[in-house]
């Protein structure tokens, strides 16, 4: 479980990256989007997965499941939420502006 | 345990939560604002007597004890940086009073500034990675809204790529911790500090250790990764670019110290060098980039990034005066470059531009803006008898003694590139002929310039007290460099 844990986190960040280094507004959003959805499995998967075990002390049970993983991840999930809803208004409100979504054409002029 | 340490975040949490309620009524907003901002320096006074006192003082939220449960810890570093904090809240705000647009404060500014502030100061105080993760996040969302606040093209532009960068960090932020806790299964910095010294500090702990330089080193401005702040500085009005040039970068470079004294000092062999050379390029690109502009903010900016580069080093050449040269530098620079943005807006509303070709001859009209640009310039390009001498004198020294002559040579160059570009803004915005019209030269800036008076008071107070101040700074800096203290009162007793 892992091992497919791990190649989707890079599959996730390849993409993500990929997305991330185009010209598109658009592109790099969703790109942001995949990257932290790589970082939040990452996260996850880090802790070493388990199955079918108490995520508390049990008297009754040999293993248990580390609750720490699923605590942070539920955090930064909710923060990079946040974020991208911001990120999306911003993004939103530039085009809007600027007519484009062409980040070339957001470099700003040379003299500045 | 003390309950103290939740304070210098909680209150302006919670006012900035009631804040909201009365957004239309800017009255009432000022009232409650600024009474709170001086209840936080008053507190921020108190905890610093209390840690002077009592050494560090260690808060276990919820009685959780230590590597379980979330910890506060306030040493005298992050006592001294809550006080920085707090006393440029205060000035800051009582400039927005005068400067920001009333459309600025009916929709969320002061709310905005209180959170702001409690990411800053739950970044100072926490003692756990994810915990700081969070203060971060706190941080980073307030300044966002803050630096777009206003919505202008430009702003919109260029907050932008603020904003994609600072995301794409806090992604790196959650990958690292990812792997911190694969390889240690902690996150609490007493115990990573522990568990770090355990197993050596080598192989995967290096790159680890590397990806929080970088993460940090982001929110920073370290170099290659400076290049958002001259540009996203520019945007926002003057008291908002105040604040972030005054405490932002420098919360970047409170934990690149916090994580290289406490939990990886063990391989300096491997970071030492890094440290230095980074800080080095940044001081020299921060440098060139301030020679070579024509803005007064710009110039501005391009010094913080040149500055930062100064208390990296401080912290690669690791001995007790180097560090204590660190704490000196980010307080002084604290102080001096909130001081120079409060002026760049002063003097951006007699003449209406920052631009340095369209102004000239303030001296004439404003003879006391110019006056305090003129101590607080020299003191930020290292002239005795101010801040700015002592830290880097003591850098210097620190610089020679441990045989980096380079560096400190380095260091010392890229001072006198700071002098020419402070001596350039003051000979094209002061000296020469008067470009405004005589209507803008009878503005009265004096209840502008207020909230800058204590700060060019305290700069000369830093540099003529030096003794004194140094040697309590060399006390804080052994504290840091003995991390066994900090894991001691964290992890065994729960401190005072």
């Amino acid at each position: 479980m892992e091992i497919l844990m791990s190649i989707t986190v890079g599959v996730l960040f390849t993409v993500g990256t990929y997305l991330l280094l185009t010209k598109s507004l658009l592109r790099i959003v969703l790109g942001l989007i995949l990257l932290s959805h790589g970082a939040h499995f990452l996260l996850l998967t880090m802790a070493g997965l388990q199955t079918g075990t108490p995520p508390l002390l049990n008297l009754n049970s040999e293993a248990y499941a580390d609750p720490l993983p699923q605590a942070l991840v539920l955090t930064a999930l909710v923060i990079s939420f946040g974020m991208t809803s911001f990120l999306l208004v911003l993004s939103y409100r530039t085009y809007q502006a600027f007519k484009t979504d062409d980040l070339e054409k957001l470099r700003g002029s040379a003299d500045e | 345990m003390n309950n103290l340490l939740v304070l210098p975040f909680l209150i302006p949490f919670a006012v900035g939560a009631i804040l909201i309620l009365f957004s239309k009524r800017i009255g009432t907003q000022r009232f409650l604002s600024g009474l709170t901002a001086i209840i936080m320096l008053g507190v921020s006074i108190y905890l610093l007597t209390v840690v002077r006192a009592e050494g560090i003082v260690v808060l276990e939220v919820g009685s959780w004890s230590a590597p379980f449960g979330i910890v506060l810890v306030a040493d005298l570093f992050a006592a001294i940086m809550v006080l920085m904090s707090s006393i440029v809240g205060l000035l800051c705000l009582f400039f927005a009073f005068r400067t920001i647009a009333p459309e600025r404060e009916k929709f969320y500014f002061y709310p905005f500034y209180f959170f702001l502030l409690t990411g800053v100061n739950g970044a100072f105080l926490t003692g756990d990675i994810f915990n700081l993760f969070v203060f971060f996040e706190v941080m980073l969302i307030s300044s966002y809204v803050l630096i777009v606040m206003g919505g202008t093209d430009y702003q919109l532009r260029e907050s932008l790529k603020y904003v994609v960068m600072n995301i794409f960090a806090s992604i790196l932020f959650i990958a690292t911790m990812a792997f911190t806790y694969a390889v240690t299964g902690t996150l609490n910095m007493a115990h990573l500090a522990e568990r770090v010294a355990e197993l050596e500090q080598v192989g995967v702990l290096n790159v680890i250790a590397m990806f929080y330089f970088i993460v940090f080193g982001m929110k920073g401005a370290l170099f290659p990764l400076y290049f958002w702040l001259p540009r996203s500085y520019f945007g926002p009005p003057a008291a908002v670019a105040a604040l972030f040039g005054g405490l932002l970068t420098k919360v970047g470079i409170y934990a690149i110290i916090r994580t290289f004294t406490l939990i990886f000092p063990h391989n300096l062999d491997f970071t030492q060098p890094i440290l230095i050379w980074v800080g080095a390029i940044t001081i020299v690109i921060g440098g060139l980039g301030a020679v070579s502009n024509f803005d007064f903010k710009r110039i501005l900016s391009y010094h913080i990034v040149s500055q930062v580069g100064y208390m990296v080093i401080a912290l690669g050449l690791y001995t007790s005066l180097a560090i204590a040269a660190a704490i000196y530098y980010i307080v002084h620079n604290i102080i001096v470059k909130t001081a120079l943005f409060l002026y760049a807006g002063t003097a951006q509303r007699i003449t209406g531009t920052t631009d340095l070709k369209q102004m000239g001859g303030l001296l004439k009209t404003h003879p006391l803006l110019g006056w305090m640009f003129f101590i607080t310039g020299i003191a930020i390009a290292g002239i005795p008898p101010f801040s700015g001498f002592i830290s880097k004198l003591s850098l210097v020294i620190a610089g020679f003694e441990t045989g980096q002559y380079v560096v400190s040579g380095i260091a010392l160059a890229v001072g006198m590139l700071t002098l020419f570009s402070m001596i350039k803004i003051f000979m094209y915005v002061f000296w020469g002929e008067q470009k405004h019209t005589k209507a803008q030269g009878k503005i009265k800036v004096g209840d502008l310039l207020l909230p800058a008076i204590p700060l060019v008071i305290l700069t000369t107070v830093l540099g003529v007290a030096a003794q004194p101040i140094l040697s309590f700074f060399l006390e804080a800096s052994n504290q840091l460099l003995d991390p066994s203290i900090y894991i001691d009162s964290v992890l065994k007793g729960g401190g005072a």
